[in-house]
């Protein structure tokens, strides 16, 4: 092939949402030759969806309120496999990076005294679990999640970050003795392939929501971060841990924050009924999203769901008020209006539980580095690789995120790999040149699709066939024989997949390759997750078994790892050992 | 910030008040000679030469004139700026439009000072 | 009738000496879709065909296109809106050079919205909490910060498209407002002095096309008479 353009930097961060531009700003305040490379405009990322606010024990709403009693809530919420000392260091460091973001500018909504607004989000206690519903999470209006992101990218400018816009990261770069030292990546406007060699390579890429047919998640959520580490051999935690948001717009599949059962609103089955209050007597609406998932669709498996089908239930808002619903979730009743055709400041919202985010990821530590597992089951750092955000898995979710700490995972750990590596840096980093067969390696998968021939069955088919299969047969409930027949749907869609069809290839802003690339990481993320999901057998956080109803903490009270070339999934100890507080023994779980 | 150094004000607030001005100046004229026409039908050159041998009409004619010089310079050298996009004809028409305003506002004193 | 007829702008550098409209068919059962979801069945159709798209619910402003002459994001834009005599003609945004169909280039957009420092500038101490904002001084940034940059209003403003260079453009100039409505941003008399010449600002002619296709229902034109208003009473 003809010579490729290389290009060189300190650290690269692929993806370009919050985590990737809070480690993004860390590392170019340092003065490190940085870049941020991200398929979009930063500011399309979908952190821009985020809604209700970012969850922190800043003492706003209650004074009192203490990073320990947040860090309850999370590890409870969690189902008891979030590792305790990256919760610990998330809830502890949460106030120092939530102040900066609005020192940044962030718009924060304000109570009275100035202060920044505080709602309460579900599964939020005060006092260890003993004080009540807490008001912990930050917001600016409904629009958290852009605010966050507009002040992040509006930062970096400031701060004179590299932007790659609209690049396409298409695979790692290892060298001889398994280092990363970089990825090649598409320039999307022109075509052109670029060998980007870097001592730190910072996958901040987001979730990959799109493997499921029905998503909250933006159409670029295809999970090119897990697809890359994959294909590099490196392995994925807890990736059977799928949340389904209670409430995404029927039919569309749009977010409608928790936020809005934060400021009251309540869930309704077809006879008007607030069950929730069957399900979870003391948080009702405010339990844990797998909670209140799983009981909606209860409420529809026995007959009192809304609709002809049984297959909706109704968020009911319109009792809160025009004014309080302008004021505090002016975003939601926009939604409502274009997606559901429904005022809410009049009538209740179809919602349905609707895959949302992706609790697992690629393991790391807190500083973000990737870790491996090596074959006496001890892990290890893979050099030159760092995750955060949502790819990685730290963990501060474990089965079950709590609502409004993504936000906060993405700026606490986002800052955390930019600190760790701008320190690594400085202490001199080394690695092995890549020889050209490496390089070649990072590249057959594109030199696959750009060769592909008629023969092989067009993109759009396949993808629609594998979202099917990932909704049909790994949902909320989750059952044996479903899941072995998913498995093996999926193995057929890789022999199909690896024949696919390219027929655009073209240079300039060719869509459909990007989009041919997306398929090939959307089918490392959706087997990973049947594999792990078929193996884990209990019911833990959001993963729920009818075949095994209960947990297991004799055998699962773990993390889930799976290893992509021999697709077996092993297991990994959960940290029980927090640095400053006692650890939070597993109990049974309740809300 | 944008420079410019052939606009008149040489900053966005003072073409922007000029303009603004001007107008009011204008419009305050045109209402006056509507006014002072309604109210001589029958106008002979004895009535319009009384008025204008009077100095607060000389200066208030003047005024205006200037006004509508200032007023047309900083609109046609919006209008300029807009859509002639080659630098030298934009030039060469800023430059005739400033000539002719200067000629008629000299024109202008000469008529009204003049024999 | 649910056979709708879509008339798509076409232009690829690599094949295409000039751009062409390329006629569709679409079947939409009757269903009153998104304009995104007829695009996307398009691209069905059509592999080669290039438009941006991310969130789908009107939040991160990548569709915004020209629909039937009117500019908006096709995510949140429902047929029974634009289509008119069962027709749709779909263009890239206008003013800007095209990439390729229904991308175009917004480096001149960016580089406007850059140009006012997008970021808050504070030269006070950091306090060790948040800064104090009154929910009243909050209020102020509402209908400002809302906006996702999709440059549905810049490319509707023939003032832009004149002057794309030298004026800031609607979209800047309400995130320029944005901060000078901040209480807690003290770089006003810079951020004025920035803005202070013919072009900038006094650009705009109040024809309010901004605001007549922004499709998070601001109003830069009421921004851009603040900033004059500021911009007034700081030189007088």
């Amino acid at each position: 092939m003809a010579q490729m353009r290389s290009m060189s930097f300190d650290a690269i961060i692929i993806g370009g949402g919050g985590s990737g531009l809070r480690a993004g700003l860390e590392l170019a305040k340092s003065g490190k030759k940085t870049a941020v490379l991200s398929k979009v405009f930063p500011t399309r990322s979908h952190t821009v969806s985020a809604q209700g606010g970012i969850t922190c024990a800043i003492g706003s709403a209650d004074p009192n309120d203490d990073w320990r009693w947040h860090m309850y809530d999370t590890v409870k919420g969690s189902d008891y496999i979030g590792d305790q000392d990256a919760i610990e260091y998330m809830c502890q460091e949460g106030p120092k990076a939530v102040f900066e973001l609005e020192h940044m500018g962030l718009p924060f909504s304000r109570f009275d005294n100035g202060r920044i607004y505080q709602r309460p989000f579900g599964g939020q206690s005060k006092d260890f679990g003993k004080g009540g519903q807490a008001a912990r999470t930050c917001a600016a209006a409904d629009r958290t999640g852009h605010a966050l992101l507009h002040t992040l990218y509006q930062n970096n400018l400031k701060n004179g970050t590299v932007f790659l816009d609209e690049w396409y990261a298409v695979d790692l770069i290892r060298n001889a003795s398994n280092d990363v030292v970089g990825v090649i990546a598409i320039c999307i406007e022109t075509g052109e392939t670029v060998q980007i060699n870097s001592k730190a390579t910072v996958l901040a890429t987001g979730g990959a929501g799109r493997i499921y047919a029905s998503t909250t998640n933006a159409l670029i959520n295809t999970g090119d971060g897990v697809g890359m580490a994959l294909r590099a051999g490196f392995p994925v935690q807890d990736i059977e841990m799928w949340q389904f948001h209670p409430t995404g717009i029927y039919g569309a599949g749009c977010l409608v924050t928790e936020g809005c059962r934060g400021e009251g609103g309540y869930l309704i089955n077809k006879d008007g009924e607030r069950f929730m209050e069957r399900y979870a007597p003391n948080a009702k609406d405010l339990a844990s999203r797998d909670v209140v998932a799983r009981s909606m669709v209860q409420e529809m498996l026995e007959g009192r769901g809304c609709g002809e089908n049984s297959d909706h239930v109704m968020l009911k808002l319109d009792h809160l008020g025009e004014e309080t619903l302008m004021k505090r979730l002016p975003g939601i009743v926009d939604l409502a209006k274009t997606f559901a055709h429904v005022d809410p400041t009049k009538e209740p919202i179809p919602v349905v539980p609707t895959c949302h985010y992706m609790m697992g990821g690629i393991p790391t530590n807190v500083h973000g580095q990737a870790i491996n597992i090596d074959q006496n089951g001890n892990d290890t750092v893979i050099n030159g690789l760092y995750a955060c955000g949502e790819v990685a898995c730290v963990s501060v979710h474990g089965g079950n995120r709590l609502g409004g700490n993504s936000l906060l995972d993405l700026v606490v750990f986002g800052r955390a790999a930019g600190i760790f590596i701008e320190k690594a840096l400085n202490e001199g980093v080394d690695y092995m040149e890549p020889s050209e067969t490496d390089v070649e390696n990072a590249l057959s998968r594109l030199d696959r699709w750009n060769n592909s021939d008629s023969s092989g069955e067009e993109i759009h088919v396949l993808r629609k066939e594998l979202q099917e299969v990932m909704q049909n047969n790994f949902g909320v409930f989750r059952k044996e024989e479903y899941m072995k027949d998913g498995v093996s749907k999926l193995a057929d869609l890789r022999e199909r997949i690896g024949k696919a069809y390219l027929p655009d290839k073209s240079d300039v802003f060719n869509t459909a390759r990007v989009e041919a690339l997306e398929l090939d990481n959307l089918l490392e993320v959706a087997e990973s997750t049947a594999i792990a999901a078929l193996e884990r057998r209990e019911s833990r956080g959001a993963h729920s078994r009818e075949d095994y109803p209960k947990r297991d903490d004799e055998n699962w009270l773990k993390h889930s790892v799976y290893f992509p070339k021999e697709k077996t999934l092993g297991k990994r100890d959960v940290n029980f050992s927090p640095v400053s507080v006692d650890t939070f023994e597993p109990k049974e779980r309740t809300y | 910030m944008v420079t410019n150094i052939t606009n008149l004000g040489r900053s966005g607030v003072s073409d922007w008040l000029i303009q603004r001005v001007s107008a009011v100046l204008m419009t305050l004229f045109t209402v006056f000679m509507v006014a002072f026409l309604l109210f001589h039908p029958h106008l002979d050159y004895a009535a319009w030469s009384g008025l204008f041998e009077r100095t607060w009409m000389r200066i208030f004619t003047l005024l205006t004139l200037l006004s509508i010089a200032a007023h047309a310079w900083v609109g046609l050298w919006i209008v300029s700026t807009d859509y002639i996009k080659k630098s030298c004809v934009r030039l060469g028409v800023q430059t005739a439009v400033v000539a002719a305003l200067f000629a008629f506002v000299v024109w202008g004193v000469q008529v009204l000072w003049g024999a | 009738m649910s056979t709708l007829q879509v008339s798509m702008y076409r232009y690829n550098p690599e094949t295409d000496d000039a751009p062409y409209m390329q006629e569709f068919q679409v079947d939409t059962q009757g269903r009153d879709l998104m304009v995104l979801n007829v695009i996307q069945m398009l691209k069905e159709q059509d592999s080669t065909l290039a438009y941006r798209r991310s969130c789908r619910e009107g939040v991160c402003g990548s569709d915004g296109m020209n629909m039937n002459g009117k500019n908006g994001l096709s995510c949140v834009t429902a047929l029974s809106e634009v289509v008119k005599n069962n027709r749709l003609v779909l263009r890239p945004l206008p003013g800007l050079p095209v990439v390729r169909d229904l991308v175009v280039d917004m480096g001149v957009f960016y580089k406007q919205y850059e140009r006012i420092q997008p970021y808050l500038q504070n030269d006070q101490s950091t306090p060790s909490i948040e800064r104090l904002q009154s929910p009243e001084e909050r209020d102020k940034l509402d209908g400002l910060y809302e906006c996702i940059l999709c440059a549905c209003c810049s490319t509707s403003c023939p003032s832009f498209w004149w002057n794309p260079d030298k004026f800031v453009g609607p979209a800047g100039l309400l995130q320029a407002y944005r901060f000078l409505a901040d209480s807690r941003d003290t770089a006003t008399t810079e951020r004025l002095s920035g803005l202070d010449d013919p072009f900038s600002v006094f650009r705009c002619r109040g024809i309010m096309n901004c605001v007549n296709v922004c499709p998070k229902g601001l109003n830069p034109t009421r921004a851009i008479g603040k900033i004059r208003d500021m911009l007034l009473s700081n030189a007088t």
